[in-house]
């Protein structure tokens, strides 16, 4: 195996892993369950006054 | 800017917070942007009249551009980050800045060292040659020591944090600092030729070394340019519109997909040259799919306004970070369509590339600036709101149509240029000789002149509003108060 | 929210390295391979390093900026290789710290400038562009012309640059001073110079001066670009990248 196989493969592994990563990250931000905390977070430059 | 502006007259509200270091960061942020815009007027009229560099060796436009290029880029841009991260980490985190005062004044004058001496060595012709990393070895190792400081008043701050979360305006500068310090570092690799010297020669060579420095450079567009000034923008405009950001669940879909695309789109600086095709398009690829986080935080910026459009009206600061949002928007969207090869090759080496990052530098960066600092120096200097509405208003609009000239004149002159280049005659000969294409391109350039100076023109105006503010002195009989401050 | 505060004061150092990876993984993958696929860089003869004077001179252009209005990357188009010369390799850019591609063209490319103008025309330009081209708008350099060539510290430029990767041999180094005299020197022998560097123009390039100037370093640089390739005796699978 040489340098451009072992590339091209690590390219598409990479890839492939890169879009579960994420659609990983959209699941977890759109997760009903987050809702209520992720709009708590939101507030935060509003909840300082001054 | 915000009710809480208005409200808040009594005694400085947190005295816990470390808070003269972003005073000073501010008043330097305006200098620096006066004399970048300065530099950028100088550097434009020697295109126009050539003589302007009265046959000296220091003002020269190879060695005045660079000066214009910190200055805006680093100066500006950079002093006004160091003052926001300094502002938005405290309050966001409900903590004192780590290592207080001391350390952030050791990160905000040590960072002025260093571009003082980047900036004299210019002018002196001490550069590597290296665009938006001219400095030479002994100024980037000292400038490796200051962000190594930075880094560490942060990352404190965020650690011993109060509030559970840690906001994500908060994640978008620590991208910043900490992807830019391994740029800086990988970049900068050089052996000098005398400890006792200016001179270095670089690590790296010939096409390695053009992949590497426009990895540097265009993530210096995407953390230092980008991905800080969106920290800003995930702060400010809620603040100043006094509501949440619009989808902080979309927030963080835009933070990792942004710092996952930018950093590979590099190479769209190197289409059609000596850099091996794959590497090209990989680097077109992931610049055309950046479009679609860029997008996403441009709606993200807007929408938070939704709602309460009305305060555009009356809060011509607010309107500044608006229109940065929406520059972002549009020279997101250009770029994408410029790393297209075939466009490429017609927009590559002309004025096009120059008008568009200065649609992303006067529309989005500056202008965001200037929305931040139209709500910060109230806040910061404990005064209702800046001595005078109406001349942010006069700032708005005069800054806008420099914008709107600047950018026109390079659209045409670029695009025209790019076609005069590759123009046949009926005989089959080039159309025209090189030097032809350059005199065509004289009005243009006197336009953008025209444009850097009203731009210019803006700032001064900011300046001294700004001045007359921080003296203390009552709101102008211009600046009514404003209806939405009760609200 | 379960996650406890400890946990998460972890999670901004988790943050920090999670960022790190993610940008490192796009940097390693477009640049490792430049240094390790073999074909990056096409085999052809003829590129060397630069002579001492040729370093000077380039530090000269370097120094003044140049890059900032003239690419020195002619790309592979029809109009392109037909106003500047056949398309650039990677080749030819092998010994440049840094690489001087440019990214704007406000004058004409560089890159095979060499040989296409006298040095009395590169003279003359750069001491007043308009005298010579009248629509130019580069700024003159006239401060060039008389300003002594700095040279006394050749040597160390060459070993600096051997420590950084280019094949300076020990010869070439303690030789430094003298080949870089002899570049400037039309009456003196050059067969040594030209054994260490191959192509190498001799001449005064500056002829106004008796002495050895900084436009002497910057016209010799200005006449050696893009000239080390002989395109006509190579086989097109050589350029194959």
């Amino acid at each position: 195996m040489n340098f451009e196989t072992v590339n091209e493969l690590l390219t598409s592994i990479w890839t492939v892993w890169a879009v579960l990563i994420f659609a990983g990250i959209a699941f977890w931000a759109w997760r009903p369950a987050n809702r209520k905390r992720f709009e708590e977070d939101a507030q935060i430059p509003l909840n300082d006054e001054g | 800017m915000s009710s809480s502006a208005a409200l808040s007259t009594g005694p400085s509200p947190a005295p816990r917070y470390v808070e003269d270091v972003i005073r000073v960061a501010v008043i330097l942020t305006m200098f620096w942007g006066i004399a970048a815009f300065t530099v950028g007027v100088v550097i434009a009229a020697q295109l126009v009249w050539p003589q302007l560099s009265f046959d000296s060796e220091y003002i020269t436009f190879g060695r005045l551009r660079p000066l214009h290029t910190s200055a805006a880029v680093f100066a500006f841009g950079g002093t006004a980050l160091i003052g926001t991260a300094f502002h938005v980490v405290q309050r966001t985190c409900r903590a004192r800045l780590f290592g207080g005062a001391p350390l952030g004044w050791f990160v905000l004058l040590g960072y002025q060292f260093f571009i003082v001496i980047a900036a004299t060595g210019y002018l002196l012709g001490i550069t590597q040659s290296k665009e938006y990393a001219e400095p030479e070895w002994y100024a980037d190792l000292w400038l490796t020591v200051v962000w190594v400081a930075y880094l560490i008043a942060y990352l404190g701050t965020v650690l011993k944090r109060e509030e559970p979360h840690i906001y994500v305006a908060n994640w978008f500068y620590l991208a910043f600092i900490i992807t830019i310090a391994m740029l800086h570092i990988v970049n900068n690799l050089a052996m000098p030729v005398s400890i006792v010297g200016t001179k270095s020669y670089g690590a790296w060579s010939g096409v390695q070394d053009a992949m590497i420095q426009w990895w540097y450079g265009h993530n210096a567009v995407g953390f230092f340019l980008t991905a800080a000034f969106l920290g800003m923008m995930y702060y400010y405009i809620p603040k100043a519109a006094n509501r949440p950001v619009y989808s902080y669940r979309l927030s963080i879909v835009h933070f990792w997909s942004l710092v996952f695309m930018y950093i590979w789109a590099g190479p769209h600086h190197l289409h059609y040259t000596s850099l091996p095709d794959w590497a090209q398009t990989l680097g077109m690829v992931f610049s055309v799919m950046l479009w679609m986080p860029s997008w996403g935080g441009m709606i993200n910026g807007l929408m938070t306004l939704s709602g309460a459009w009305d305060k555009l009206r009356t809060d011509p600061g607010l309107r500044f970070s608006v229109t940065a949002v929406g520059f972002y928007g549009m020279s997101t969207f250009e770029g994408p369509v410029m790393s297209i090869k075939a466009v490429n090759s017609l927009s590559h080496y002309t004025d096009w590339t120059i008008g568009h990052v200065h649609s992303g530098a006067l529309g989005w960066v500056a202008f965001i600036v200037f929305g931040t600092m139209y709500y910060l120096v109230p806040k910061m200097w404990n005064r209702p709101a800046m001595w005078s509405t109406r001349l942010i208003g006069w700032h708005y609009w005069i800054a806008t149509i420099g914008i709107v000239l600047y950018i026109t004149a390079m659209w045409v002159s670029g695009i025209m240029q790019g076609l005069m280049w590759r123009a046949y005659d009926e005989l089959g000969f080039l159309q025209y000789s090189f030097v032809e294409t350059v005199a065509a391109m004289k009005p243009f350039y006197a336009i953008r002149l025209l444009g850097g100076v009203f731009f210019l023109t803006g700032g001064l105006i900011m300046a001294y509003n700004m001045w007359r503010t921080i003296r203390g002195e009552p709101v102008a009989a211009a600046a009514r108060p404003r209806p939405a401050l009760a609200a | 929210m379960f996650i406890r505060h400890s946990t998460i004061e972890k999670n901004v150092i988790l943050m920090v390295v999670l960022t790190l990876i993610t940008v490192s993984i796009g940097g390693l993958v477009q640049i490792v391979p430049l240094f390790t696929i073999e074909s990056t860089i096409e085999r052809v003869d003829g590129v060397r390093p630069y002579t001492p004077l040729e370093v000077l001179g380039r530090n000269i252009y370097i120094r003044e900026g140049c890059y900032l209005c003239h690419s020195q990357q002619i790309r592979p188009f029809k109009d392109e290789v037909e106003r500047y010369g056949h398309y650039s390799l990677a080749a030819e850019s092998m010994y440049d710290k840094p690489f001087q591609w440019g990214s704007k063209r406000t004058g004409p490319d560089l890159a095979r400038v060499g040989g296409r103008y006298s040095d009395d025309w590169h003279v003359a330009h750069l001491a007043s562009p308009r005298a010579v081209v009248p629509e130019s708008i580069m700024p003159a350099y006239p401060f060039l012309a008389t300003r002594k060539l700095e040279f006394e510290d050749i040597a160390q430029h060459l070993k600096a640059l051997r420590a950084v990767g280019t094949p300076y041999t020990d010869e070439m180094i303690a030789n430094a001073r003298a080949d870089l005299e002899a570049q400037v020197n039309p009456d003196a022998d050059p067969t040594a110079l030209e054994k260490r560097y191959p192509r190498a123009v001799v001449g005064k390039f500056n002829s106004a001066s008796a002495e050895i100037t900084e436009l002497d370093a910057l016209v010799a640089y200005l006449q050696m670009l893009g000239t080390l390739v002989r395109f006509g005796d190579l086989p097109p699978d050589r350029l194959r990248q």
